[in-house]
């Protein structure tokens, strides 16, 4: 059930990002930023969610640490592209990961206790994995300004961090 | 004039640790990006760690052994005394992967 759970949610997100990795190999820093910020916010959101709906204390505690780790990354992230000038701008990708990450809210708001816990941190391995990919592998080489290059590097550190911390989480779920 | 020259000297004298031990040190680790900082290669019982918290996120300093478990928000910074000698394990409680082992001799 839970490995369904890791690759329903790994596969919505991998065509999450595929497109902007299609159409524009190469997107520019005020898109990095924009998609870098929503993928906080959504895992903000989900944070937020888990912890209204939750009673486990390992599922609290993990939740409250994404709010607290993602609401200070954005706090820096939003200072930097008001230093630096620059517009976040909207794209496809920042839209399709919202899009996935509203419609895995509303399956989640469904659901109640342990099943809830599951599929919650479930969600936040694949979630996490996709996007820690997503940061290496197509947003860090293409960032061009060093400061934002040096946030989203220390993102990565971080959401591996995160990463692991689920993946344990998950395993103790089972 | 003489009376201030006796009243500093007694002063350090106050504070001097007692003949026969080494000065307890002060030894500063930062926190930043996600990292413990380099480590002090030298360390004894009766020392202090400053634990430096640079980074934008809360971290900890969090004994194996449970020796100390130093909560350090974001900007922030804490100190722990070490009690006893030997090889002590620590980490960062909310990212496992910052960790560090701390040598310390009588």
């Amino acid at each position: 059930m839970l490995k369904f759970f890791m690759t329903a949610g790994a596969a919505v997100l991998l065509v999450a990002i595929a497109p902007a990795q299609a159409a524009d190999a190469k997107p520019n820093d005020a898109q990095i930023a924009h998609i870098a910020y929503t993928a906080g916010t959504l895992d903000v959101a989900a944070g937020k969610q888990a912890l209204a709906k939750s009673h486990d204390k390992a599922v609290r505690d993990f939740a409250s640490e994404m709010v607290r780790d993602h609401e200070a990354v954005n706090d820096k992230a939003l200072a930097l592209v008001k230093k630096l000038n620059v517009t976040p701008q909207d794209n496809p990708t920042s839209a399709a990961l919202k899009a996935a990450a509203d419609k895995k809210r509303d399956e989640l708001a469904k659901l109640d206790g342990p099943a809830f816990d599951k599929a919650y941190i479930a969600n936040e391995v694949a979630y996490h994995r996709t996007v820690n990919g997503a940061l290496r592998d197509t947003l860090i080489p293409s960032a061009q300004n060093a400061e934002l290059k040096a946030l989203l590097k220390t993102g990565l550190t971080l959401f591996s961090e995160h990463q692991a911390h689920a993946e344990h989480l998950a395993a103790h779920l089972k | 004039m003489n009376h201030l020259r006796f009243a500093a000297l007694a002063f350090v004298v106050a504070v001097t640790p007692p003949s026969g031990g080494l000065a307890a040190a002060t030894h500063v680790v930062v926190i930043d990006r996600m990292k413990f900082g380099t480590l002090p290669a030298k360390l004894h019982v009766g020392d202090t760690i400053s634990w430096v918290n640079r980074d934008l996120f809360r971290h900890s300093a969090t004994a194996r052994d449970g020796s100390f478990d130093i909560d350090l928000p974001a900007g922030k910074s804490g100190t722990t005394v070490l009690r006893k000698p030997g090889a002590i394990a620590f980490a960062c409680k909310y990212h496992p992967g910052m960790r560090g082992v701390l040598h310390v001799v009588k």
